[in-house]
């Protein structure tokens, strides 16, 4: 009788708490099948976007690289020719790095940008083997052309 | 993840020997090492070390949500003789170092490094006379996952480039396999 009360009446009060759990909705993400909704804001992976027309958005100004808290932004800019037309204003990259590895994806650049050439996405897939990686030129971060 | 093909390359004598992968491979690596690998990709043991926020993300990823443990690495070691892989989650500053190379060293082979967040693997926003600019300066570091700090997911995307690329790891003789500390530990370094 002493048993009873003292092991079994315990025992299965744990177990009624499992078994109360398990009816539950289960909370794990199965994350690389499924990821998660991220929030609209969600600040990750840096894109250069275009005009519908397939000119580039940026016009080489450098005030993203002056608002990074971390320096990790590179522009070089040269002028339009109208040969060579890659954005609608005077000026646009020629190059455009970011170094993926020191950014701490605070948004500044894509706040200080005149024109929202560079914004954040969603893809938080960044993760590398080497230091060299990422440096992420114009050519990786921009935007493909939209074929309607 | 892509599927991996294994490659059965036979001996110069077309005997299955433990031999160099320079002469040709042999069998009994070849199967020892996938089985390797595969233990080992599977049952990595964080060792719980935490220098800054980015700790915080670790701990979360350890959670419920996101379940470390799916991956077979829930098991945080305190300590690192019991650790497989060391997750640098935070700034190192310079005092910190040393202590980082120790505990790097006390660990036992074989062993991997992921530096978790900008600051351990770059500096960060933090370029200044304090802060270690990148741990790879310190300790050989694996996987790199940058991110301020890293969500739970895009640490886990770090482990599960890290199990790639143990599970990618071949051996050409018997010492590349690990089983055993052939090299015996330097008793001044390691105390």
């Amino acid at each position: 009788m002493e048993l009873l009360k003292d092991v079994v009446k315990p025992m299965m009060a744990g177990f009624g708490i499992t078994r109360k759990r398990l009816a539950r909705e289960k909370v794990t993400i199965m994350y690389p099948e499924e990821v998660r909704p991220m929030y609209p804001r969600t600040r990750w992976r840096h894109v250069l976007t275009r005009y519908d027309s397939g000119l580039e958005r940026c016009i080489g100004c450098s005030l993203c690289a002056g608002a990074c808290p971390a320096k990790c932004i590179y522009v070089q800019a040269d002028e339009n020719t109208e040969d060579a037309r890659y954005s609608p204003g005077e000026r646009y990259a020629t190059r455009y790095e970011i170094n993926m590895i020191r950014c701490i994806f605070c948004g500044f650049c894509q706040e200080a940008c005149p024109t929202g050439a560079i914004v954040l996405r969603q893809d938080f897939e960044l993760a590398n083997y080497n230091r060299e990686d990422f440096i992420y030129t114009k050519e990786m971060l921009l935007e493909p052309i939209r074929r309607n | 993840m892509p599927k991996r093909v294994e490659s059965v390359v036979l001996h110069d004598s077309s005997t299955p020997v433990i031999g160099d992968m320079e002469k040709g491979g042999s069998v009994v690596l070849t199967s020892v090492e996938t089985l390797l690998n595969q233990a080992r990709a599977n049952s990595l043991w964080p060792l719980t070390f935490g220098l800054a926020c980015c700790a915080i993300e670790m701990m979360g990823s350890a959670g419920s949500r996101f379940d470390l443990s799916r991956f077979g690495s829930e098991a945080f070691r305190a300590t690192p003789r019991q650790a497989d892989v060391m997750i640098i989650a935070g700034r190192l500053s310079k005092k910190m170092a040393p202590v980082l190379r120790q505990i790097y060293d006390q660990m036992p082979e074989p062993k991997w490094v992921i530096s978790m967040g900008a600051c351990a693997s770059s500096g960060g926003v933090y370029n200044n006379y304090a802060i270690v600019q990148g741990a790879d300066q310190v300790v050989p570091v694996d996987v790199y996952v940058p991110g301020c700090p890293p969500s739970p997911d895009a640490l886990l995307y770090g482990i599960l480039k890290l199990q790639e690329k143990i599970k990618r790891t071949k051996a050409r003789n018997f010492k590349d396999l690990r089983m055993v500390e052939l090299t015996p530990r330097e008793l001044e370094s390691v105390s």
